[in-house]
């Protein structure tokens, strides 16, 4: 059994209590919703886009710890980066979360992101993981339709 | 409680114990041994699936190794004797429910086939456009879309009654919709996500002084209840084999034969005809007319077993047992601070649904499974329910005839823990 604490980091925790970023945003000029039918997490990504860079960023919505820390660190990391830094991002974060357990992998350019490297010892847990994610680049490329993920 | 005085039954075919403890039915259950990490495995997602007794694991394996062969066609000595198995299993069925006639029982893949049959077969044939149809507000997924796509094709409406927030059906809602318009009445018996138990004799009752079948979807409740379909005078039951500690891929429809046999088929092909020509084909009799194709052979002769292992039981001892752990995990639960129980009823089976303040249920569900204790957590197939009490999903614990005291305590502790880590 994988311990619990690799999966429920403090800094999880923190993000999970306090989310931030945790508001709708009415001037976004872009914004999707993703959905888990399989554990009801549900969520809004809002993001204001200019000249391709990330002016705000927020999220709304319900979910577990996990997604709900998840879109808020998203969030905090996606301040301010442009469209293809968040592209490359997404690209990083799934490789974290989707590895194969006990493949090794690069944490350098992940900074806090890092924290959901537990995730992939948790199968059932790797959807509500990357839920924000997956609804945010859906955002980013103007698609407002609905995300699945289960 | 004292689980010495509580059960009285056999476990094993050739033993006969006047008494027995939980200990002698868990030694049954060969899987309830498992070690999840270095913790022994605490299963208490018996409404999902029940856990196979070594008997049930050993017939289907049996019939592999000496009967295999098919059913209903071949002359030769394993043919018969795979017939033969076969249809004992089908006469087992009809005694554990009291059907009228054998022919009354028909194997399925599941209570969401069986249900799926009924709607396609009869359900074509008789709703029409403006019809009604009732279900309840509690119903699993599997009782809710085969009558909305039912509905959606012959613009007939589906009707809903509703459930106070305790869990329970306002029956004084019910008989205002049952009206000359009304066709067909599909109600649960127990509900998987809340644990009511419905007053489905009334309901019944009801329905036939206006001349209005009824189905009724006993997933949830045969495992817990002894059930007679003739006592309850219900036209359709359905149930599934692996929540009955039978194989999955095995279930049954029950239907008065009057109405099996005015009923069309549900799929065609080999098994289910008499006489095939090019201009016309001849179905078979009931149940055969049902059962296309080589149906679950192995599964049903063991699910013929799961019911042999329960008659060796005493099911007023099981229902007994049972109800013990409920209340006492009810009392245990709610002295947790912030822990809600979802699902009030007063008549309930052992099936429990609760939420946590400010912890999302699949965050309950991955803590106590670091434990070794496996639960269920989402919306259960019942978003509805869901919907009516605000919630996106509960953590659910359900107990069966091997669960104990001790792990009622178990859970106890690991639920505080999670509360420890995430609260």
């Amino acid at each position: 059994m994988s311990d619990l604490n690799q999966l429920y980091q403090e800094v999880i925790l923190d993000h999970n209590k306090s989310p931030r970023n945790f508001r709708k945003c009415d001037t976004c000029n872009h914004h999707s919703e993703g959905f888990n039918p399989l554990c009801g997490d549900h969520l809004w990504i809002y993001i204001d886009l200019e000249n391709d860079r990330i002016k705000d960023i927020s999220f709304q919505g319900n979910g577990c710890a996990i997604s709900k820390s998840s879109a808020s660190l998203m969030t905090s990391i996606l301040k301010g980066k442009t469209k293809k830094e968040a592209e490359e991002l997404f690209e990083a974060f799934h490789h974290v979360v989707t590895s194969k357990i006990g493949e090794e992998i690069d944490l350098t350019n992940l900074g806090k992101l890092s924290v959901f490297a537990g995730v992939r010892d948790y199968p059932a847990r790797v959807k509500c993981a990357s839920l924000a994610w997956h609804t945010m680049l859906k955002a980013l490329n103007g698609e407002v339709n609905l995300t699945i993920t289960e | 409680m004292n689980e010495e005085i509580i059960y009285s039954g056999i476990a094993k075919k050739e033993k006969t114990f006047k008494t027995f403890d939980v200990k002698k039915v868990r030694e049954d259950f060969p899987i309830l041994q498992t070690k999840v990490g270095d913790k022994p495995l605490v299963y208490l997602d018996n409404a999902a699936t029940s856990q196979k007794p070594l008997s049930v694991i050993n017939a289907e394996r049996d019939y592999y190794l000496n009967l295999n062969s098919n059913i209903h066609r071949g002359v030769h000595f394993l043919s018969e004797h795979a017939t033969m198995a076969y249809e004992n299993a089908r006469r087992k069925v009809k005694e554990f429910i009291n059907a009228l006639s054998a022919c009354e029982i028909v194997f399925t893949r599941g209570a969401t086939e069986s249900i799926n049959l009924v709607a396609s077969s009869y359900g074509r044939m008789n709703i029409k456009k403006g019809d009604e149809i009732i279900i309840s507000e509690m119903e699993h997924h599997a009782n809710i879309v085969p009558w909305q796509m039912l509905c959606e094709e012959k613009e007939a409406i589906l009707k809903v009654i509703p459930m106070n927030d305790n869990g329970e059906l306002i029956l004084e809602e019910y008989t205002k919709m049952l009206n000359d318009r009304t066709k067909f009445v599909s109600v649960v018996y127990v509900s998987n996500s809340l644990g009511t138990i419905n007053p489905v004799t009334d309901i019944i009752e009801l329905a036939h002084k206006k001349n209005i079948p009824v189905l009724i979807d006993g997933a949830q409740a045969v495992q817990h209840m002894k059930v007679d379909v003739q006592t309850l005078n219900c036209d359709f039951f359905v149930f599934s084999g692996h929540k009955l500690f039978g194989p999955t891929g095995t279930g049954v429809l029950y239907g008065k034969a009057e109405f099996l046999n005015s009923m069309p088929p549900y799929q065609t092909g080999g098994d289910m005809i008499r006489s095939v020509t090019f201009e016309k084909t001849i179905f078979n009799d009931i149940p055969n007319k049902f059962e296309a194709g080589t149906p679950n052979i192995a599964g049903n002769i063991a699910l013929g077993e799961a019911i042999e292992y329960l008659n060796k039981l005493d099911f007023n001892l099981i229902a007994k047992h049972e109800h013990n752990l409920l209340d006492y995990a009810t009392k245990q639960l709610l002295e947790i601070d912030g822990l809600r129980i979802i699902g009030t009823a007063k008549e309930k089976a052992s099936v429990i649904s609760f939420v946590l303040e400010n912890i999302h249920p699949h965050d309950i569900g991955t803590i106590l499974d670091n434990e070794g204790i496996a639960i269920r957590t989402g919306h259960h197939c019942t978003q509805p329910v869901m919907q009516h009490f605000g919630i996106p999903a509960t953590a659910r614990v359900s107990f069966t005839l091997y669960n104990t005291k001790e792990e009622i305590d178990y859970l106890i502790n690991a639920v505080k823990k999670v509360i420890k880590v995430l609260g």
